[in-house]
């Protein structure tokens, strides 16, 4: 198992509510997670326990297990959790500092003390997975938002992480640029064997990688499963806090549903549609 | 009604960021500037309260031209709401930050403090009257920011962005709010890259690319049309993509000129109708 999570709950120093509250949680190995929700629901907060930096940088109340990799990231130095588990932050600005994005990428590299020919190895297979060898000689601050989102993600990658985290990592980016970086984040998944935590807004363009679907509300899991089946449990519901794919409202509306799962891609939903009256 | 004719701008540093923009807008209607970041969408939206003045051209708000005029006087009229709410917040409560613009246009006090807390209830946000606004999250700032402007009413409300960092329940809310505020008369002029958002209400697409528009006209034939979409670099909303892929998979006769979801939904059924399937949705 990648990441078990037992009856995980957390406050925040001075908070009067609890920001996630009871959770369980367990991700296997080469999942593509998604996880959602309202803003502020506690996804951010769940990343931040899951690498350690709540309880070790946040104070607040830490109740409950974690173990990430085998590693418990309330007691593991931080240091060593980044080696088993990469985090990529909602807004790129925070992670780039260097004069070029080659520097940034190298700096966590130099830091752990890797050989000049492996950090060489390691930059060249993380640019090339993103895609961005020509922006080796670059200053990170010229870029555009896309390319920066690529720049931090590379120089994650390249920690060579068994787990890749990356809150909201879209947000910033226009529709046709993040979804052309979610379908990379899936083929490096199936390639490379990595495990994939991802927070989105957007569904409809994350849905189609997704092997699990975790809805999060007011700190607690409120869904968690197949994502087709989530969905589907969400429509019946009535659920309205997250913002589902139009085309499976449109497909539950029109009565194409299955007993349990819903169309969550064009394809599925163009497949439903025409087998209906054969 | 405002006017844009003939404008272009050049930033300081030398860039053009508008080459010869003209468009009219009309009170009682939802414009939506749409096109990749850097396209100049933002740059247009400070031309319509004076915050920038055009390097040649002009722009008339109501028939005041915005050169001749200032933006506090403009922004009586033209409500504009910025990308990044954090940018519009310096006071130590919500309910003073909503306040503190209609007690500069000379509100009484009553009714001041009427208009705040009608539209902090409107938005949800009534209950964090006394809270500081850096202490809200991404979504309910981008809610507050919004409020403020709404709360004195301007003849036109624009937003950069409005739904960046709202959920699915904000968005809704976001939706009624602005076809109410259509119908009451204002104009609402937004800019987005959000597809399904825009196809929801905008009557209007306003496309641009490197500070030139590149296309005009009713929502139903810019966003359904997706070589136009790939050149402003956005993707083609989910239903008319869904409604291509049936009509390449053999509904020759479909017509993909269909945004909205209970468009699509009357379309599709009436179409599974006739085929004398097994259809049983629940349709409203």
């Amino acid at each position: 198992m990648a990441i078990e999570v037992s009856n995980l709950s957390f406050r925040y120093a001075g908070a009067t509510q609890w920001a996630l509250r009871n959770i369980s949680l367990s991700i296997e190995e080469g999942e593509f997670a998604v996880f959602t929700g309202a803003t502020g629901c506690g996804k951010s907060t769940l990343f931040k326990c899951l690498i350690g930096l709540i309880p070790q940088m946040y104070p607040g109340e830490y109740l409950g297990r974690v173990v990430v990799d085998g590693l418990d990231p309330a007691q593991t130095p931080v240091s060593r959790m980044a080696q088993k588990v990469g985090m990529v932050f909602q807004n790129p600005d925070n992670q780039l500092f260097a004069l070029t994005v080659e520097n940034d990428v190298a700096f966590a590299l130099e830091n752990l003390g890797l050989e000049r020919a492996e950090i060489e190895r390691r930059i060249s297979k993380a640019f090339k997975m993103m895609g961005i060898e020509d922006l080796r000689k670059r200053s990170p601050f010229e870029l555009s938002g896309g390319q920066k989102q690529r720049v931090a993600i590379a120089s994650i990658l390249a920690l060579e992480p068994d787990i890749l985290i990356l809150d909201e990592p879209t947000s910033s980016l226009d529709g046709a640029t993040a979804k052309k970086l979610l379908e990379e984040l899936g083929e490096i998944r199936r390639r490379e064997g990595i495990t994939v935590l991802i927070s989105e807004h957007r569904l409809d363009l994350v849905v189609r990688e997704a092997t699990r679907l975790i809805v999060i509300e007011e700190g607690q899991i409120v869904a968690d499963g197949e994502p087709r089946e989530v969905v589907h449990d969400l429509l019946e519901d009535g659920y309205e806090k997250v913002e589902l794919p139009k085309l499976s409202r449109l497909a539950w509306m029109l009565g194409l549903r299955g007993a349990d799962s819903i169309p969550v891609t064009r394809e599925e939903f163009v497949e439903r549609f025409l087998g209906v009256g054969k | 009604m405002i006017r844009i004719d003939s404008v272009w701008y050049e930033y300081p540093s030398g860039t053009v960021a508008l080459r010869n923009v003209n468009l009219v807008i009309n009170r009682g209607e939802i414009v939506a500037f749409m096109g990749e970041n850097g396209a100049g969408k933002t740059t247009l939206l400070k031309h319509l309260n004076g915050l920038l003045k055009p390097t040649s051209g002009k722009v008339e708000v109501d028939g005041v031209d915005t050169r001749t005029s200032t933006v506090a006087s403009l922004s009586r009229h033209v409500g504009l709401v910025f990308q990044n709410p954090d940018n519009m917040f310096f006071c130590t409560s919500v309910l003073e930050e909503v306040s503190y613009a209609l007690t500069r246009f000379g509100y009484s006090r009553e009714e001041v403090r009427r208009r705040a807390e009608e539209v902090l209830k409107l938005f949800n946000l009534w209950h964090y009257r006394d809270s500081s606004p850096f202490t809200l999250s991404g979504g309910e700032k981008k809610r507050l920011a919004i409020s403020i402007v709404v709360a004195w009413m301007p003849s036109y409300i624009v937003i950069d962005e409005p739904t960046t960092g709202l959920d699915g329940w904000g968005k809704r809310m976001l939706m009624d709010l602005l076809l109410h505020l259509k119908d009451s008369e204002r104009g609402i002029i937004l800019s987005s890259h959000d597809v399904e958002f825009i196809s929801e209400i905008a009557a209007r697409v306003v496309l641009l690319r490197r500070g030139e528009v590149i296309a005009d006209g009713p929502a139903e034939d810019i966003l359904t049309d997706t070589a136009l979409l790939e050149e402003a670099s956005l993707l083609t909303p989910q239903i008319p993509s869904l409604l291509y892929e049936l009509k390449r998979r053999g509904l020759k006769d479909l017509n993909h000129k269909c945004l909205r979801l209970d468009e699509a939904v009357r379309y599709l059924s009436a179409i599974l109708g006739r085929s004398g399937s097994n259809w049983r949705g629940d349709v409203v």
